[in-house]
């Protein structure tokens, strides 16, 4: 029987200094949301960074005290689990622009003493990556054994191997992408547009009033199109119809695509603030780390930079990010000389299987992990 | 391990950079990093055996041989070896070169198809053979080239590289056990293994 670490507890960093970010703008005061499991060891070479994605928080594994539900990635993250928080020390941390303890829009302004809003500065992928960087340096961690993430978390995971090569040992990506793709931001502008469409939204300034719940449903209800695939679909609905018999002739939900829907959008609304989401699709939007043009003209992959180890996993029903767009990765890694491993997963969950319980994935992350473990002993700092 | 496989680890240098394509489970490779300190990199179709290499800790990666070959720079590899694969090959040729570009070294291995029971079956049954290193009906079989140890030298020869070493080897039990066969190889042997150089 597997088991849980147990009681878990968010815990809070203040940002020392000010953050400079990518647009050249500068957030004062920030603060980061974040959990650890397990121990650092006495040579601190035993990290292992956790970076969620869109709508996750730092709470990856265990329970909060009274809660009955464990954290996002209790399936992974525990004793004896994939990632062996009896090995391992385990950090997961709020992404900046969110809105589950970490600064965010939602989070007061320090300039005003109300919250941003859209007054909160654009951020990026490496923006959020920047204020990690902040915290793993506060826990006393030279080099991250891993960095591991889904999706979003990919994007973050990839970003710290270019960004700080010499902190990160190897790194784990999951249904990702090294550029989001036209279809990617496609459907985030339109479930941005559903979210600035609400009447309720006011340009961001919704705060003190009414949330603009029915656009940021709506934005859900499109984000869960994607996470999903046709097969998928088939399979969990079909044409069913929702506790009827037949067509209701109005505009309820008859189809039990439409109720779950509806469910997912109106269940997300109790927990994310919608100005978090335009912030974060709209960083997710900007990543691409496809070769840049030099001064002479040729080109430079960002990956020249890198030094991590890689672990690279698709799975066969991902539209979001599909199979391709990870070879691209795994090709500009290999043209870097770099030490990439690929597997793409039979799966027919679609984008969110690397959420759901899977013996291959945690067989992949865990063999993966060992040989890093031991690789790394090789290679002192 | 496969004695074959057995044969070609022992002509791997220690402490090399090698390629395994068609690597399978990962049982070269394993060996390999385990015995001799190789980086070692594997290539395969299946996600089976990609999920066994990477659970091993074997760095691998999914996809088509003749692509994946193509990302390397120049001499990346000391060793690419080509096991049991060539005979399945569409464009021998330029896999060839190309896997003399990545690498300085290839090792390639392929059923011999003039052993002599393969020559009984045409002779005296006047069908094509199958035997226990090739198993398959002509209808349903993925070697769509039929090789002999003689064919490939005059081949290697052609595209002007070398070839460094030559061994043919009888197998049984599945190729699990096997002997190096000197005399008459063309004839005797199971298995061609070869090294190839420029």
């Amino acid at each position: 029987m597997k088991k849980t670490i147990g009681p878990a507890e968010t815990k809070y960093f203040q940002l020392p200094g000010s953050l400079l970010l990518d647009n050249n703008d500068s957030l004062h005061e920030g603060t980061i949301a974040y959990e650890t499991y397990g121990q650092l060891n006495k040579a601190a070479d035993n990290a292992i960074l956790i970076c969620h994605a869109l709508s996750g928080d730092a709470h990856a594994a265990g329970f909060h005290a009274g809660a009955s539900k464990p954290g996002w990635w209790e399936i992974m993250i525990g004793p004896g689990k994939a990632i062996d928080t009896n090995r391992y020390f385990v950090v997961c941390s709020n992404i900046l622009g969110s809105c589950m303890g970490t600064s965010g829009p939602s989070s007061l302004n320090p300039a005003t003493g109300l919250a941003y809003g859209l007054k909160f500065p654009v951020i990026t992928i490496a923006d959020m990556v920047k204020a990690q960087k902040q915290l793993i340096d506060f826990l006393a961690i030279p080099r991250l054994l891993a960095v591991i993430g889904g999706s979003i978390g990919g994007m973050q995971s990839l970003e710290w191997t270019i960004r700080y090569p010499e902190m990160v040992f190897s790194a784990i990506l999951l249904a990702t992408t090294q550029r989001h793709s036209a279809l990617a931001i496609a459907f985030n502008e339109v479930a941005r547009q559903a979210i600035m469409a609400d009447p309720n939204w006011q340009a961001g300034d919704y705060y003190q009033g009414t949330k603009p719940d029915m656009g940021l449903a709506v934005a859900r209800m499109i984000g869960h199109i994607t996470y999903l695939s046709d097969e998928a679909m088939r399979h969990k609905f079909g044409r069913r119809l929702q506790d009827k018999e037949d067509f209701s002739f109005n505009f309820d939900a008859d189809f039990q695509v439409e109720s779950y829907l509806r469910y997912q959008g109106k269940k997300f609304v109790e927990r994310f603030d919608a100005n978090s989401f335009l912030y974060i699709t709209k960083a997710a939007d900007y990543f691409d780390l496809a070769p840049r043009p030099r001064a002479d003209g040729s080109l430079k992959s960002p990956f020249s930079r890198a030094r991590a180890r890689y672990l690279v996993a698709s799975f066969t029903s991902d539209w979001l990010y599909p199979t391709r767009e990870s070879r691209a990765m795994v090709k500009a890694m290999k043209k870097n000389s770099l030490d990439v491993s690929f597997c793409e997963i039979e799966a027919k969950w679609g984008h969110d299987a690397f959420l759901l319980e899977s013996e291959r994935l945690s067989n992949l992350m865990s063999g993966f992990l060992d040989r890093m473990g031991r690789e790394s002993q090789d290679y002192a700092l | 391990m496969r004695f074959d496989l057995e044969i070609i680890a022992s002509w791997i240098e220690p402490g090399t950079r090698v390629l395994d394509l068609g690597c399978g489970s990962g049982d070269l490779l394993y060996f390999l990093v385990q015995n001799k300190e190789v980086r070692g990199t594997g290539i395969d179709f299946e996600e089976a055996n990609i999920a066994r290499c990477i659970e091993r800790g074997i760095s691998v990666i999914q996809g088509d041989i003749n692509e994946e070959v193509l990302d390397y720079a120049d001499n990346t590899f000391d060793y690419v070896i080509l096991s049991r694969t060539l005979q399945q090959v569409y464009e021998p040729e330029a896999l060839l070169k190309e896997l003399l570009r990545v690498g300085r070294h290839i090792v390639v291995s392929f059923p011999n198809f003039s052993h002599w029971l393969c020559r009984m079956q045409i002779f005296f049954q006047g069908r094509t053979p199958t035997t226990s290193q090739l198993p398959y009906k002509w209808y349903n079989t993925p070697n769509i080239r039929v090789i002999t140890l003689r064919d490939f030298r005059e081949f290697v020869q052609k595209t002007g590289f070398k070839i460094i070493k030559e061994t043919g080897i009888n197998t049984q039990n599945e190729d699990l056990h096997g002997r190096v066969i000197r005399l008459l190889p063309n004839l005797r042997a199971t298995y061609g293994i070869f090294l190839i150089g420029h």
